[in-house]
């Protein structure tokens, strides 16, 4: 085994599951533009009409089904609008009446800072949680956790949201309400990422920076709940497997100490396939933001969504689906090429 | 063979099975000096949990209990799980069937043998790692310093095998057990380990339990031989009596030993009903 | 009794009858040894039973308002209290009810048999048909499943048939995935390629051979997944998409409390807690029903 061979080798490796890459996001970017395409022109029956509101002039009708090329073919029309997307036009929004990509700008970063923060808390509760659960299998302590993990499959996450403000926010005052900051912080901050946390450091504004992070807590938390319940669930599980593993008891028969076991030959090998669960939740937590942004009124894509759905706005709809798609898959994606690059067995 | 190393009396060993507790080890009693003693079975007779239990090493929900387990004077069954820690790798070890499962595969080779080391002995990282190396010369290794950067997967399975002897005789353990060392590997490397462990335990003075199906390997590399089947002793001789044993079970598994310079046709089938049981 | 069970637990089973009621028999024994298993069996058959006699059970009708008793607090007269129009809400839990198992019902019959058909028919024919149709399955595998139905019942328009209509489409992909699997354990196996020999056609082996084969575990999966179904359909109601007005649908009554939350707090948070009940019930018995019918999973 020369390791001029093996170099050369990984190198090509890496070049062509690169080229796999980039050619399946492609095409399941096609697909989830087909379907987004499919839900906007082909379902509603009429879709100018969508547009225009039945309170339209024959003439108003003519022009938009023009302007949507709804005379052409649907193939032709679906490969215009592939191009359209790629170009980051999305439509006009009729809910805000600007456009919906620079719509889509402003809110994401406030949904990326709450879904971060989240994950940030669901990796830090759920890792031990599993950790702990498997370390006791079968006891007590393992039966609490897996049911405190079902919950987080079962617990509304809007009901959760209404629940935590009710006791944290209106009885016990721990934190703030709903919205990014105070009314009179808004805007005091220029926005350079549009995540307020690091705007407001960034400019030394900690006043600003506590209230956002007052604000912030308390929707990241819940949206953590959910995270901690499917990663502890991982966890646990990946540790139960490993923990039954034939070099565990080498390890016990060396005399190495229980936690050390556990810690570095128990979770040391999972930590690789951990990434694509955290991966997985963290895009799961982008779509859970639409719930918990609902209830606390945050200004987010997930809120954006919600409004453009009860205005109707098709556009707006389609396009906070398609950004939401389009990260959620690239999210999976990487992790799952981060997990074939980490693992040492697949050198 | 003054004072025994090891005493054992009445080991039972269970697993909790949907129709209530089985015993896999069923009152096992034996004593251990300053030799070699080999422990036959085939599979499921209770040979490795035996192996195990002597490092109160059975995992939940299995239970071990005996009315005596004295190890060079030591209760140790009275010892605290700390207390055991300190034992196992230090003073009794324990050698596994298969390097492919039982050596960490995220964990270099020279990192899993240097914890062996560090968990017992207060070294510097300088002294460490001399003992390492002159540990692999000793178990053939001819290019340690390659070998230490690699992981188990990397290596073969008789090195493999000769790293997980490397790494549990490292503390210089007074016990060794090893639990089928060459059934996963290649006949061809079989012997080489086998003869490297029986070196290796005549030079350090260790004692030996070798745990195997095989009974003319054992018969080999052993002073004095058990027999088990269905988690009991049914046989208990010296080695070199093993060809006067009376046991049905143990004559079944004589006569169904091909040697080089015989012609039979068919070797035989075990007859399970010659003796009590199942 | 004792022979039933000895029969049942013959470790040489001498009819396919015995032999498959037997170990029907054993997971049963297994399922009840579990306990998580048990509760969500009863809590199950709780719902059934108030879906089933919701007449008997409620105390008042769901529907009937009463301007005189509103946002009462929970008492013996209202156990849950009375929302905004007087109406009795445990009552209303009870009659909604119903429309969860409408819904949880109408999806499974969509969805699991659609991901059935489309899975076992690209295992089995294989080549192009398995890449194209396994190509659409992954796109939608691939997307946010809440985020897809809002788009459809956006498209679609609000409403209980539309809500489950989008949660079915999102559903499929999974059971697809899973009964591909189990077609390709044995396309290539003896019993297809005699069945061809006696000349059946594909659709006869597919769906008298094929598909029997792979339900088991597409049910496994089924019953983890009804907890997210109800979660999303209550999360539909909740934003005005689902089940509208007055029909007591858990999630649209929480919807309707959100306004008087901080004083009435029993208006949203009780249909909360029957969510709650019945994902859970959903999610012991799969877990349960995983432990038995997939040792792998049960750890060491």
């Amino acid at each position: 085994m020369s390791t001029d061979i093996s170099k050369s080798h990984r190198l090509k490796r890496t070049v062509l599951s690169l080229g796999g890459f980039i050619i399946v996001t492609l095409l399941t970017f096609i697909g989830l533009m087909a379907i987004t395409f499919f839900i906007g022109r082909v379902i509603p029956i009429d879709p100018v009409l969508s547009i225009v509101g039945d309170r339209a002039t024959q003439e108003q009708y003519d022009t938009v089904r023009l302007a949507l090329g709804l005379d052409r073919p649907l193939i032709i029309q679906f490969i215009s609008y592939i191009g359209d997307v790629f170009q980051g036009e999305l439509g006009h929004s009729i809910s805000t009446n600007r456009p919906v990509a620079s719509d889509l700008l402003k809110v994401f970063p406030a949904t990326l800072e709450m879904a971060t923060l989240g994950i940030v808390i669901g990796v830090g509760v759920g890792v031990p949680l599993g950790v702990w659960a498997a370390a006791y299998h079968g006891t007590w302590i393992d039966q609490i956790i897996r049911v405190f993990a079902l919950l987080g499959y079962s617990v509304p996450a809007f009901w959760l949201g209404l629940v935590g403000l009710v006791v944290f926010y209106a009885n016990l005052g721990w934190v703030s309400g709903p919205g990014r900051v105070d009314i009179f912080y808004e805007g005091l901050v220029e926005p350079r990422t549009g995540l307020l946390l690091i705007d407001s450091a960034l400019a030394g504004d900690w006043d600003v920076f506590w209230n956002a992070l007052d604000h912030l807590i308390l929707p990241a938390s819940i949206l953590a709940f959910f995270s901690v319940a499917y990663i502890a669930r991982m966890t646990r599980s990946f540790m139960l497997d490993q923990l039954g593993q034939e070099y565990i008891t080498t390890a016990r028969a060396k005399g190495v100490a229980e936690w050390r076991v556990i810690w570095t030959h128990g979770f040391r090998p999972i930590r690789v396939p951990l990434i694509t669960v955290i991966g997985l939740s963290y895009a799961a937590l982008l779509e859970g933001s639409v719930m918990i942004e609902t209830v606390f009124s945050w200004p987010g894509i997930g809120n954006y969504l919600t409004v453009a759905l009860l205005n109707a706005d098709m556009n707006a709809v389609l396009g906070a689906t398609l950004v939401i798609g389009a990260v959620f898959i690239l999210i999976n994606r990487i992790s799952d090429v981060l997990y074939r690059v980490l693992d040492p067995r697949s050198r | 063979m003054t004072l025994p190393l090891l005493e054992m009396e009445n080991l039972r060993v269970s697993f909790p099975t949907p129709s209530g507790r089985v015993d896999v080890v069923k009152g096992l009693s034996f004593t251990l000096g300053r030799e070699r003693l080999g422990i036959v079975g085939e599979s499921g007779s209770g040979k490795s949990m035996t192996g195990r239990a002597i490092m109160r090493l059975v995992r939940r929900p299995g239970q071990q209990i005996a009315d005596k387990m004295i190890f060079d004077g030591i209760d140790l069954q009275a010892q605290s799980e700390r207390e055991m820690r300190h034992l196992r790798g230090a003073r009794v070890s324990m050698v596994m069937q298969d390097p492919k499962f039982s050596l960490n595969p995220v964990m270099t080779v020279g990192a899993q043998i240097i914890e062996a080391l560090k968990t017992h002995e207060r070294l510097g990282r300088k002294d460490m790692k001399a003992r390492m190396i002159e540990m692999l010369h000793s178990v053939r290794i001819n290019d340690p310093e390659r070998v230490i950067n690699l992981y188990p997967h990397e290596v073969s399975g008789g090195m493999g095998q000769r790293i997980m002897i490397a790494m549990m005789l490292i503390p210089k353990p007074d016990l060794l057990i090893a639990d089928e060392p060459t059934s996963a590997l290649d006949v061809s490397v079989q012997a080489q380990v086998l003869e490297l462990i029986d070196e290796l335990v005549r030079d350090k003075g260790m004692s030996l339990i070798l745990i195997s199906h095989d009974l003319n390997l054992v018969a080999r590399y052993c002073d004095r031989i058990l027999v088990m089947h269905a988690g009991e002793v049914v046989e208990s001789c010296a080695a070199k009596d093993l060809h006067k044993a009376t046991h049905p079970y143990t004559r079944g598994l004589l006569a169904a030993v091909p040697k080089m310079e015989e012609d039979r046709d068919q070797l035989p089938v075990l007859d399970r009903s010659a003796w009590s049981g199942t | 009794m004792s022979t039933a069970k000895e029969w049942l637990l013959d470790q040489s089973p001498s009819s396919k009858l015995q032999a498959s009621m037997g170990s029907s028999y054993r997971m049963m024994r297994q399922l009840v040894r579990n306990p998580l298993a048990v509760i969500g069996i009863l809590i199950l058959l709780i719902l059934v039973l108030a879906a089933i006699f919701a007449p008997i059970i409620a105390p008042h009708s769901p529907m009937g308002q009463n301007l005189g008793a509103r946002l009462l607090p929970p008492s013996t007269e209202y156990w849950m209290g009375t929302d905004e129009l007087g109406r009795d809400i445990f009552s209303r839990i009870i009659y909604g009810a119903r429309i969860t198992l409408v819904i949880v019902t109408l999806v499974a019959v969509i969805s699991a048999p659609l991901g059935l058909l489309i899975g076992a028919i690209s295992g089995y024919f294989g080549g192009w048909t398995d890449k194209v149709l396994m190509g659409i399955t992954d796109v939608f595998l691939s997307m946010p499943k809440l985020i897809l139905a809002l788009a459809f019942v956006a498209a679609l328009g609000p409403g209980i048939e539309n809500a489950i209509i989008a949660i079915a489409i999102t559903s499929w992909p999974a059971y697809a995935r899973i009964s591909r699997a189990e077609t390709l354990t044995f396309r290539n196996s003896e019993f297809i390629s005699a069945m061809r020999l006696l000349g059946a056609s594909h659709a006869r082996i597919i769906t008298r051979h094929i598909l029997p084969l792979c339900t088991s575990s597409v049910i496994v999966r089924v019953t983890l997944d009804m907890a997210g179904i109800i979660l999303t359909a209550a999360g539909l109601g909740f934003l005005g998409l689902g089940a509208q007005p007055p029909l007591p649908e858990w999630g649209a009554m929480i919807s309707r409390g959100r306004t008087f939350i901080l004083d009435q707090w029993w208006v949203a948070t009780m249909p909360g807690f029957a969510i709650i009940l019945v994902s859970l019930g959903f999610c012991f018995l799969g877990d349960g029903l995983r432990d038995v019918l997939d040792p792998k999973q049960r750890g060491s």
